[in-house]
């Protein structure tokens, strides 16, 4: 136990560190070279720098090469390589505008990698009832998790300081239920994603310095989905993930169809003149979690990502409960 | 978005109770009449009986958000 310390606390204090004092540069750059974008939520003309990915995916993979210097594990091997896969898909994305299927069919021959390392356990774990070994399903649940995992963070990087938020909640969680289940080497490989979230919030939280892009909320998505599989976490990753679930979900079921949300016409959501955001009575615009939540009244952007934070804290609670259950059998 | 938290709450029991389903469906299902390939068979019929799970959860899900929302969804 106590040889897990020491790479914990380095890899931890890099992951942090690297992202703290690339991003300010990054913003810099960014600037300089006119790759900003509008915030469309704020009153006046305000540019925010994109993509931030650049310095998330720098402080995950140096932080994990640490790692693996230390545990020469193949699951680390996979986090890397299909972690940096999706931030390139991201980066094509951020650079190029891409149709709706690229994102999910490149994000799938990511997740290859972890098979071909074999970084992972094809029993499925289910809290009260126990495994069920499904070998050939389980390939291509780990084909489907990354790009889900992936689209489902993009999905709801839709406000300052959002993705990297309810990554903080959600990739912690992840940590402590991968410590209560004693699997101490892939929890302490999943700790980077949390710190890696928490430095890149400084600069994105409201009013946002920069934005992660879809290569920041892809690596955010791509590794978390990754930790789940390598972690044997499938299920618990997915309850801790599930206010962004039901962002997918409601969107999905309301367009019925795989799409880009900038291919999307009608707005589900407008903003009052003090600069507030409502819910619109478009009929042809998605329903979204944010459209949900502002269905009681127009609320600030900051009252919106503290309620879409509130959601996360309570199904972290109940991932945190549901990885007890996993030691109970019926 | 006491609805919200409802609808998460029912997310995560449909969850739990599709695990026991899962678990009690697949779990012992095995077939052994097609000598050396039993395990694609079992492996195949697996698969469908996953996926028309997950279709069903989905169905459930997609009542149970017209229920919970259905004043919230009259946009």
């Amino acid at each position: 136990m106590i040889e897990l310390i020491i790479p914990t606390i380095i890899s931890c204090i890099l992951a942090f560190f690297v992202v703290y004092f690339t991003t300010p540069p990054l913003i810099k750059i960014l600037v300089k070279k006119n790759y900003t974008v509008k915030d469309m939520n704020k009153k006046e003309n305000v540019m925010v720098a994109r993509p931030g990915g650049i310095s998330i995916i720098l402080g995950i993979v140096v932080s994990e090469i640490v790692l693996y210097g230390f545990f020469q594990l193949n699951e680390i091997l996979a986090i890397i390589i299909t972690t940096t896969t999706a931030f390139l898909i991201g980066y094509v994305d951020d650079r190029k505008v891409m149709g709706g299927w690229f994102k999910p069919v490149t994000l799938a021959i990511a997740a290859l990698p972890i098979i071909f390392l074999g970084a992972y356990d094809s029993d499925l774990a289910f809290p009260l009832f126990g495994d069920v070994q499904i070998p050939l399903l389980y390939l291509g649940l780990i084909i489907l998790m990354i790009p889900i995992t992936g689209n489902t963070i993009n999905s709801i990087d839709v406000l300052n300081g959002v993705a990297s938020g309810f990554m903080v909640i959600a990739s912690f969680t992840l940590s402590i239920c991968l410590f209560i289940l004693q699997n101490y080497e892939i929890a302490i490989v999943s700790l980077p994603l949390g710190f890696v979230s928490l430095a890149f919030y400084k600069y994105h939280k409201i009013p946002s310095k920069i934005f992660p892009g879809d290569s920041g909320a892809l690596v955010f998505g791509a590794m978390y989905g990754v930790i789940a599989i390598v972690g044997g976490v499938e299920i618990i990753a997915a309850i801790a993930l599930l206010p962004a679930v039901i962002n997918s979900f409601l969107f999905l079921s309301s367009v019925k169809r795989v799409v880009e949300h900038r291919q999307i016409k009608g707005k589900p959501v407008e903003h009052t003149d003090d600069f507030k955001l409502k819910a619109t009575n478009d009929k042809t615009a998605p329903i979204t979690l944010v459209r949900l939540i502002l269905a009681g009244g127009p609320l600030t952007e900051k009252q919106i990502g503290f309620a879409i934070f509130k959601l996360a804290i309570f199904s972290s609670i109940l991932a945190i409960i549901t990885t007890f259950m996993m030691g109970v059998s019926l | 978005m006491s609805g919200l938290y409802g609808f998460l709450f029912a997310m995560w029991i449909l969850i739990i109770i599709g695990g026991g389903i899962m678990v009690g469906l697949l779990g012992p299902f095995s077939i052994q009449q097609f000598g050396n390939f039993h395990w694609v068979f079992t492996s195949g019929i697996k698969v469908i009986i996953a996926l028309t799970l997950v279709v069903i959860w989905i169905l459930i899900l997609s009542k149970l958000k017209n229920y919970i929302f259905k004043k919230e969804l009259k946009f």
